[in-house]
């Protein structure tokens, strides 16, 4: 499973294992999942894509002004805004 | 001697003020416990954009080409100084203590040749700094329609302070407000904020080493997480200076509680000596007469 985070300057609005995120990146979408090569990007405003496991539906949360790190302890997303839907 | 109606008009009064001063400590200590959570909240965040700022920083090399944010206008003649005070009162020295730093630095960059301006946040330091600086006030940011000062706002400081960085107006801004120690410990804190210092915290080492990928390259990442940072930064400050506020008025109306209670003991004493003077002189009138007859 990939650990996945998703902060907020106001707080930690995720912190959990998922087995995929969909991340808008500013060079195009990206699947994360777990064992990706490390990796920095910025993001563009757009919906962060959560897949819980492999078959479920995936949870959307919009995001502003984000920035991904993908490091040893997981993916890690800061965001300025955030609106769960 | 006060009349014995005087003195009790005088206790009442006092402890009026000392039921006011309670309340307020009550009520700063609970806004306190908030303040504080919200600080730490707060803290994940700034911790993360530090981390991947000071790791980013190392890999590019500041030069003419960076952005101006980060390598600065060239010269260090015009500062701005950022003072973020309270809207309210009846916190001690928490205001004059932020007001008399700032005053201070503006002095020594003043007898150093540079030029000060001042740009306020929150109503509390304005007429000390316009008293001294009459005509280098450059704007006041009203804090007083919300609650409390939070991200929305270090958004729109942020946003103005580029702009004027931007426009050319300044070379160089530093941040005055109080850190929170404790509640008994508020530190005013002097903090450059433009050009955005380079994070030296200790880079937290996540990638094991690894290579990691840039996407896009690490300038232009760097370009984009600096207003970030400097908003996180004010962001930051304010969410202190927001506990800092509330630690410090907890502490002043504890004392200012104590005092009226002293005051209170003082008078009552005061008050049953002159009663007992006042029985005396009656029982001495009384007596006197009765031999007289």
């Amino acid at each position: 499973m990939l650990h996945f985070e998703l902060v907020t300057p106001a707080r930690l609005v995720r912190s959990e294992d998922v087995y995929m995120v969909v991340v808008p990146g500013s060079e195009g979408e990206e699947g994360v999942l777990e064992g990706h090569a490390p990796y920095m990007t910025t993001m563009r405003n757009g919906a962060l894509k959560i897949y819980r496991t492999e078959n479920a539906a995936p949870e959307e949360i919009q995001v502003e002004g984000g920035f991904a790190e993908l490091g040893r302890d997981g993916l890690t997303v800061l965001a300025e805004h955030v609106a769960e839907g | 001697m006060a009349s014995l109606k005087e003195l009790k008009g005088r206790i009442n009064s006092v402890k009026s003020t000392q039921k006011i001063t309670k309340a307020k400590q009550m009520v700063a200590a609970a806004k306190l416990r908030k303040a504080q959570a919200a600080a730490e909240a707060a803290r994940p965040y700034a911790q993360r954009l530090a981390a991947v700022m000071a790791s980013l920083a190392s890999r590019v090399t500041v030069s003419e080409s960076s952005p101006r944010l980060l390598a600065g206008t060239g010269s260090d003649q015009r500062h701005l100084l950022v003072v973020a005070n309270s809207d309210k009162g009846l916190a001690g020295a928490f205001n004059a203590n932020i007001v008399r730093a700032a005053l201070a630095k503006a002095a020594s960059l003043r007898a150093q040749g540079k030029t000060v301006k001042f740009y306020l946040i929150g109503r509390k330091g304005r007429p000390v700094i316009r008293r001294a600086y009459p005509n280098d006030i450059v704007k006041n940011f009203e804090t007083m329609h919300v609650r409390q000062a939070g991200f929305t706002e270090a958004e729109q400081v942020a946003a103005e302070l580029t702009a004027m960085y931007t426009d050319g107006e300044f070379d160089v801004a530093h941040l005055f407000y109080s850190k929170f120690r404790s509640a008994l410990l508020q530190e005013p804190t002097e903090q450059q904020i433009i050009p955005v210092p380079a994070p030296t915290a200790a880079v937290e080492e996540t990638t094991g080493g690894a290579v990691v990928e840039y996407e896009p390259d690490e300038e232009t990442i760097l370009a984009d997480l600096l207003p970030r940072y400097l908003r996180i930064q004010l962001f930051g400050a304010l969410l202190e200076n927001a506990a800092s506020e509330q630690g410090a008025s907890m502490t002043a109306m504890d004392n200012a509680t104590r005092n009226a209670g002293e005051l209170i003991n003082k008078l009552t004493i005061q008050y049953n000596r002159s009663r007992q003077a006042a029985i005396t002189t009656e029982l001495i009138e009384i007596i006197a007469g009765a031999e007289a007859l």
